[in-house]
């Protein structure tokens, strides 16, 4: 039993170290968001600069509205499109439904630098306007597939006796459609639609190479051209750090109510 | 018997009507992903606007474009073996010793909503400070660093769902801890590891930037040198053929990994 006791505290001393590899560059990052550099140095002291050089940044702005509008574009249109498809690829037969899957798997196991490249040359070659239009039937090919995927379980766990039943009861299939399968597979969707949403802000690759010449940045692009051209601004020091605290509050919230919760219902 | 062939025929209807769901979205995927690629295909072969197996040429008789790509390689490889080493015992313990406090596994994926770019250039600062000279060495700890959480998170999720009754029985059979592991966790982990090596090993070749970042432009992989292909029309064809090349890579690794995948869960002789 005591041989039990320390093998766990040697586990959890293990849990803790790589937890502080992974936070390390992040809690330095945090750091020096109060420096007013975007170096590890406190050559300016103590100042909330890069804080205050946040909200008058118009560059910044921009790229947060453009991240969020392809972003809030994109997991639209994917949900509502994943959930279609995966409601119509469910009842595919079974060959059919395994070549569709095959094509959904593509965008997912392929590299992104090859997806990036092969929508670049189409874009070009098919001559689609640069700008929106690009970046957002890009996002759309490849956050789809991950609507589709987080719903098709849900799907094959449904009672198939469910929508006989409504049939059954003379609802039609339409009726039954929005009555009854729509509403079991709901919470699928809404994941499928946090996924669709996280994926597309989350990305680079495919964004850079397919944003042209319009001057259309998002938070990721905007970035990098600010480390290539002489160093990152500083206040991307002080926006990481805030969504690093409200991300860490939200996890460590949603723990919180859920451990209340249990205890009531205990 | 009208009333129930007339269901029948309703719900025949409706078989087809919900197959039907699937057609717009199969047309979309060909035309924005399957299409793409096809033309990359054909753009591989294509040099001054006649077909021509020139730019295959190009590319394998540049020893240095063989050369990043081996590297790329090499880096991979290191990189997911590195990622598994130091990510199963976390995935283990997180779902030995917390399988309530579902807290603390979301705590290593936190670090993932911080763009990683940024990432890169703290871990950058910190090597500048300590004085570690940039290159080959510090490429591999920042894509271990970024792809560390993409490992740990599938083979947490395979992990937790095992059924502990297992490891329970081949105790109560007469098997020590190191055997319930070796021979119950660990064969019933392989879709975790099958699908953290994936998500890791692909990425880590074909990402730019992280690379370029890290070494002052000294290191190159895959991934940059396809990207820097693709900044003139010039060179598009040559590009193309790199893609292919990596296009290739990620067929074979899944097809091997699909394969040890299926034997694993075919013969584990455990269920």
């Amino acid at each position: 039993m005591k041989s039990g006791r320390v093998t766990k505290a040697l586990s959890n001393t293990y849990l803790a170290l790589i937890l502080a590899l992974l936070y390390m560059p992040i809690i330095l990052v945090v750091i020096f968001s109060f420096s007013g550099n975007s170096v590890f140095s406190f050559s300016k002291g103590l100042t909330l600069q890069s804080y205050i050089m946040m909200f008058r940044s118009v560059k910044l702005v921009n790229a947060l509205k453009n991240t969020l509008i392809i972003g809030g574009i994109t997991s639209v249109v994917s949900t509502i499109l994943g959930s279609i498809s995966a409601i119509g690829i469910y009842y595919l037969k079974p060959r059919w439904q395994k070549i569709t899957l095959s094509i959904n798997q593509l965008p997912m196991i392929n590299s992104e630098i090859v997806m990036a490249v092969a929508l670049m040359i189409f874009f070009i070659t098919l001559r689609i306007p640069q700008g929106y239009p690009r970046l957002l039937l890009g996002h759309i090919s490849f956050c789809t597939p991950y609507v589709v995927l987080s719903i098709l379980p849900r799907l094959s766990r449904m009672d198939p006796n469910l929508y006989e039943a409504a049939l059954d009861l003379g609802a039609s299939p339409f009726t039954a459609l929005f009555k009854i399968i729509i509403p079991y597979i709901m919470p699928a969707v809404l994941s499928g639609f946090v996924m669709a949403f996280t994926i597309s802000i989350d990305d680079f690759i495919i964004t850079q190479l397919n944003k042209g010449e319009t001057g259309i940045e998002t938070l990721a692009t905007c970035i990098w051209e600010d480390m290539r051209v002489g160093g990152l601004e500083p206040y991307w020091f002080a926006v990481s750090s805030i969504i690093f605290v409200l991300v860490l509050l939200a996890v460590l919230l949603g723990n919180y109510t859920k451990n209340t919760r249990e205890v009531n219902q205990e | 018997m009208n009333k129930s062939s007339s269901n029948q025929q309703s719900r025949r209807a409706l078989m087809i009507s919900r197959k039907v769901f699937s057609y717009p979205y199969l047309i979309f995927m060909l035309i924005f992903v399957v299409v793409p690629l096809v033309m990359i295909l054909f753009n591989a072969f294509i040099k001054d606007d006649s077909f021509t197996l020139a730019n295959f040429v190009t590319f394998f008789s540049q020893r240095e474009g063989l050369a990043i790509l081996g590297n790329s390689l090499v880096l991979g490889f290191a990189t997911t073996i590195i990622c598994l080493l130091l990510g199963y015992p976390v995935a283990y313990i997180l779902a030995r010793y917390h399988v309530k406090t579902r807290t603390l596994a979301l705590l290593f994926i936190v670090p993932m909503w911080i763009n990683f770019l940024i990432r890169t250039l703290a871990i950058k600062e910190i090597f500048m400070t300590l004085d570690v000279k940039l290159g080959m060495g510090t490429v591999l700890f920042g894509m271990i660093y970024n792809y560390l959480p993409f490992m740990i998170l599938p083979l947490h999720t395979t992990l937790t769902s095992i059924d502990k009754s297992y490891g329970e029985a081949a105790n109560d059979l007469g098997c020590d801890e190191v055997s319930v592991f070796a021979r119950v966790t660990l064969p019933l982990s392989v879709p975790g590891i099958i699908s953290g090596i994936t998500m890791v090993f692909i990425p880590t070749i074909s990402t730019f930037a992280i690379s370029q970042y890290l070494s002052e432009r000294t290191v190159m992989l895959f991934g940059d040198s396809i990207d820097m292909m693709f900044k003139l029309t010039e060179t598009w064809g040559v590009g193309s053929v790199m893609s292919l090349v990596m296009l290739v890579l990620v067929i074979i690794a899944n097809v091997l990994l699909n394969r040890f995948n299926k034997d694993t869960t075919k013969g584990g002789g455990l269920v």
